[in-house]
Order: C-alpha cells, then structure tokens, then sequence
C-alpha cells in the first residue's frame, strides 16, 4: 500500500497536526468580534478589581508580609501574568468532566495522537488576553516605582519567572485534570489547587503560618512564581521556608509539578479505562 | 500471540468486560464473547440497550481495557498500539461529534486530514470526492453547528473516511435520521464497501440498515452472542416478516387466505386489518391488489419488525 502520508516523520507529523487544531481554535474565537471584545473587557476588569485588592489592603497597612505597597505590585504582576498565560493555553484541562461527559475524550482516542496532548491543545482561551494586558501594565508599573536596575540577575529572574512560572501553573491545570477522572465532582477540589494556589501565589509568603508556607513552597510550589522572584529582583531578605536563594530553583519546582501531572494523568487515563490503577 | 491471519479484522476471543460499582453488584457488560470479523464483511451488530454493545466496540478501539480475554482490531492490540489503529478504523458515534462545532465543516476535515497526516494533495482529493459522493458541497462553508441531522450525520461519516481506514465502525449511525437521509447514508456505504472493499461493523436499532447493508448479524444478549449467521438465517430463525395494515370501506369478514400472508387480527368489527409476510415469498403490491380484489381499502401502512422485537424472539429462542 502506497505510503500517502506527508515526507516528515511522525514527530513532525503530530506538531503540524496540533498546531493546525491550536490555529483553529485561534480562529474560531476571534470569529465572534463582539463576544470577544466582551469577553476581553470582562477579564480586564477581574484583573482591575484584583489590583484594587491590593491597593486596598496597603491603604490600611504600609507593609504585609515585609512587602511594601511598590513590591507588592510586582509580586501581583508576576503571579498574575503567569496565572493568566497558563490559564490562556492550558486552564480547560481542569474542565475534564465536561469533555468526559460529552464524549470528547472518546473521540480522542480515536486519533492517532496522544490523549494528552489533545486535551492540552483542544482549546485557548484568548480571552485571557484581557488580564495578561492588566498584568504586564502594572509589571511595568512595579518595575519602575521599584526602581528595577537592569542587571543580569534582575532580568535572567524575571524572563525565568515569567517563562517557567507559566509552566508551572500550566502543570497544576494538567495535574487536576487527570485528578478528575477519579472525582466525580472533582470541579470544587481541583480548583482549590490551581485557584488556590494562583490565590497564594500573589501574596507574599510570610503572610502564611509555617505549614502552610511549606506546603505552598514545597508541595504546590505557588510560591515560586512570584514571591520568590521578587525577593531576588528587589534584593529583599524573605525568612524561613522563604530564601530568596530558592528562586533560582523555579524549573526544578516546575519540573516537579509536570512530574506529578504527568503521574496523575497516567493514572487518571489507566482508571478511565478500567486498566487496574 | 493469539493464532488466526493478520488479515482478520476483528479477533474477538473470550473477551469480558466488567464493570464494579460502587454500592451495587459487579456488572458483566460483556461476558466471554468469541468472535471473528473478515475483510469485507458487513457485520451488523445488534442488539437490546444495555446488552454489552458500545462496551464491545470501546474494546475493540482501545477506549476500555478488557477485564479478560482479549481483543484485537486490524491485526493490531487496541490497548497497546492504539495510535497505529487509529489510522487504520474509521468510528461513528452517533451521539458524539467529532467535528468543530464552531468551524466551517470544510476546517473539520481540513484538520482531521492533518491529524492523520496526509500531504494537502491527497487530502483535498479525498475531501473532494466524499463531499462529491455525500452530496455536501453547499454545507461546506457552513459552520457545523448550524447543520441539520442528516448533514451532520453525513459529515460525520465523511470525517471518519477521510483516512481511508479498512475497517469502519459505525454506532447507529442512521439514529434520528429521516427516511431520504438513512436511504443516501446507506447507498454510499454499500458503494464504499464495493469500491474499496472496506469492513463495516455497525451497531443499530433500524432493521433497514441490517437488510441493506449487512450481510451477517451478531446478536448480542446480557454481554454474550445469542446469534451468529446471516440475515436469512436471522429470519429463518425468528421471522423478519412485514406487516400490512389495511383500513377497508366498512367492516369486513377476516382476509384468510390472502396468498402468502398470516391473517394477524382486525378492529373495529374489521375496518383494520392486520396481515403479515415475508418479503421473500411475496410482495407488498400483491398482498395490497389480493385486499382490494375483497373489499376497498381506504388507507394502509407497512410495518416492519422493530430490531428490539427480533431480539426479544431471539432471546427467548435462545433463552
């Protein structure tokens, strides 16, 4: 039989494959002009109303957590650029029931790609355009009010947070979703964990007793987005469980919450279908 | 290594699937099922809701592991080398999309043509020609969502094709269609199966599909097979007659002795008649001018058996 399939290999072949399903999506968004820019307005304002969280909180005190207002404004930026660009590529993993329920899983195991790698590219939320905008403002906002000097370690930190911060909350919506072929109503746990922990990854980690500090630094390493980072590019002291020394550590965090996602999905594929596990 | 060609397209050897559920007794949806399908065959698979079918077919895809016996698809293990046979069968399901919803249906196929890796050329050939065959030309543009039923059933038939797989599986496919848009889906399968010689296994709940496009059945009962043989066999076992309901001027005597049919009952003193036969040994015309040579008929149906009926006399043969 006649090979028709294209020269590349088969490598190349699933790229190609998901990128033209990624340019579809791309498409299909940005198809609906007005309930884009609506929906693009609409996460520019949760991004605003976020900011005036924080604006509120140091109104009544001058420092929380030994961040003053100008640094705390670099921790919010960084958490939230990461959380909304993980959001953008990878938050419709933690809607696995959903895809469960209407078969979409079922009709990826029908293709010959990787099922993992479908859920990953089935959807982009570009939406999330509106609060990455809100986010990189006020970064460069922070940047400035902090006095930011560009030096190697300050900017080597900030593209390592922004790049492999991403990854990282990328990692916990991948790890929930595979979570979620167990847990029936998973919805409410598994946002406690990438919600969660995008809520904790825009506080200063002090603020936090030891355990949970710990648990934040160490289990779901939240805190290594932004926190962390800033304590280096600001050339702050943090304190215990919270050493600035540790950022340099992100890929290593990140690294381990792709180890776990990638567990949890294997495991979460193998129940689905009743392959013991 | 299970023995048997590597030509055979389905392998199927004692193969059992059961479900455990919580706060409730295990569930045996398919229970030590041996079967083999050949290429070419059309191989309808039918039978009542629960009776282990969906869960076959799952097996035989990779979707669920067997919890014994085993399974084996195009020569390949659906488990193991789920990839590999994926772009050698073609599955419908007719209750799930495997289009965009939101594209144009063309990006659909556009896409699928490139997760299965084929260079533009062939690719849009081959959507050429089954757009061609399935009569899709206008609804190309359209975006799925907006497709009624029948185009969209037909789309889904196309976009399970556009790889041409040897084997196709088909999970009621004509379910909710109209009477036009079952004949056109059925016509072209018997054409692809002709053409290309491709495999169809397809489960369903129409007797028309099983009469026109397949040429063996499987029964399938509480997870094991009640029936395994051709179509005639099927009827010679149960019976896949028709039944002629005629509605006459005023009440009439009994129809005995219509040639070659079974007087089944009347109502309302005789105004409704029911007669019944076989397609094989006379025609409905016949039967129709046999009626009207004994009294005037003002209306009248044709029955056919529904499948669940032609399972229930098969289980309780079997049974």
């Amino acid at each position: 039989m006649a090979d028709l399939r294209t020269e590349a290999g088969p490598r190349a072949g699933a790229w190609a494959a998901y990128r033209s399903i990624l340019r579809s999506r791309v498409r299909a968004q940005a198809g609906y002009r007005v309930s884009f820019a609506t929906d693009i307005a609409a996460t520019v304002l949760t991004g605003l109303a976020e900011l005036t969280e924080v604006y509120v909180i140091f109104h009544n005190t001058p420092r929380l957590g030994g961040l003053n207002f100008d640094a705390a404004l670099l921790v919010f930026a960084l958490a939230n650029l990461t959380f909304a660009a993980a959001d953008l590529f990878l938050g419709h993993c933690d809607r696995l029931p959903t895809y469960v329920r209407e078969g979409r899983i079922d009709v990826f195991y029908l293709r010959p790609l990787s099922l993992l790698g479908q859920l990953m590219t089935s959807e982009v939320s570009l939406r999330r355009l509106g609060r990455i905008t809100v986010a990189v403002v006020v970064l460069a906002i922070a940047l400035v009010r902090n006095e930011v000097a560009p030096t190697p370690v300050t900017m080597g930190m900030l593209a390592l947070a922004i790049v492999a911060g991403t990854v990282l909350l990328g990692g916990l919506f991948v790890a929930v979703a595979g979570l979620q072929f167990w847990l029936v109503d998973g919805r409410e746990f598994a946002n406690a964990f990438t919600y969660g922990g995008a809520y904790a990854a825009q506080q200063s980690s002090l603020v936090f007793p030891d355990p949970v500090r710990i648990f934040f630094t160490f289990v779901v390493p939240a805190a290594f987005t932004a926190y962390l980072p800033t304590l280096v590019i600001l050339g702050l002291p943090g304190g215990d469980f919270a050493d600035p020394a540790l950022a340099w550590w992100l890929p290593v965090a990140a690294a381990w919450v792709w180890l776990v996602a990638l567990v949890t999905w294997r495991f979460g594929v193998r129940h689905y279908q009743g392959a013991g596990g | 290594m299970t023995e048997g060609s590597s030509d055979t397209m389905v392998e199927v050897t004692r193969l059992t699937r059961v479900f455990r559920r919580r706060g409730a007794d295990d569930l045996t949806a398919v229970d030590g099922m041996t079967f083999r399908i050949e290429p070419g065959e059309a191989v309808g698979y039918i039978g009542a809701n629960g009776a282990g079918k969906s869960t076959t077919i799952k097996m035989l895809t990779g979707i669920l592991a067997p919890t014994s016996g085993s399974a084996r698809t195009c020569g390949l293990d659906p488990m193991r080398e789920r990839r590999r046979l994926a772009r050698r069968i073609g599955v419908v399901f007719g209750q799930r999309s495997q289009l965009w919803w939101d594209l144009p249906l063309r990006e659909s196929f556009d896409i699928l043509a490139s997760i299965h890796g084929l260079s533009s050329a062939v690719a849009a050939r081959r959507i050429a020609r089954l757009t061609d065959l399935l009569d899709m030309g206008p609804t190309l543009t359209q975006p799925v969502r907006s497709l009624s039923l029948g185009q969209r059933m037909r789309a889904e038939v196309a976009a399970a094709l556009v790889h041409e797989p040897s084997l196709v599986i088909l999970d009621e496919p004509t379910i909710g269609l109209d009477v036009v848009s079952k004949a056109r889906l059925r016509e072209f399968l018997i054409d692809q199966r002709r053409d290309h010689g491709t495999t169809l296994l397809l489960t369903t709940h129409d007797m028309g599909d099983i009469e026109r496009l397949c040429d063996r059945v499987l029964v399938v009962d509480h997870g094991r097979l009640a029936f395994d043989g051709t179509l005639a066999g099927l009827a010679g076992t149960v019976g896949v007659g028709r039944v002629l309901v005629v509605d006459l001027d005023g009440p009439t005597e009994p129809l005995h002795g219509i040639p070659a049919t079974q007087w089944q009952g009347s109502e309302g003193g005789g105004i409704r008649q029911r007669l019944a036969f076989d397609p094989a040994d006379t025609t409905a015309s016949a039967v129709l001018a046999a009626v009207a040579e004994r009294a005037t008929v003002r209306d009248l149906s044709i029955e056919e058996p529904d499948i669940e009926e032609v399972v229930r006399r098969i289980y309780t043969t079997s049974g």
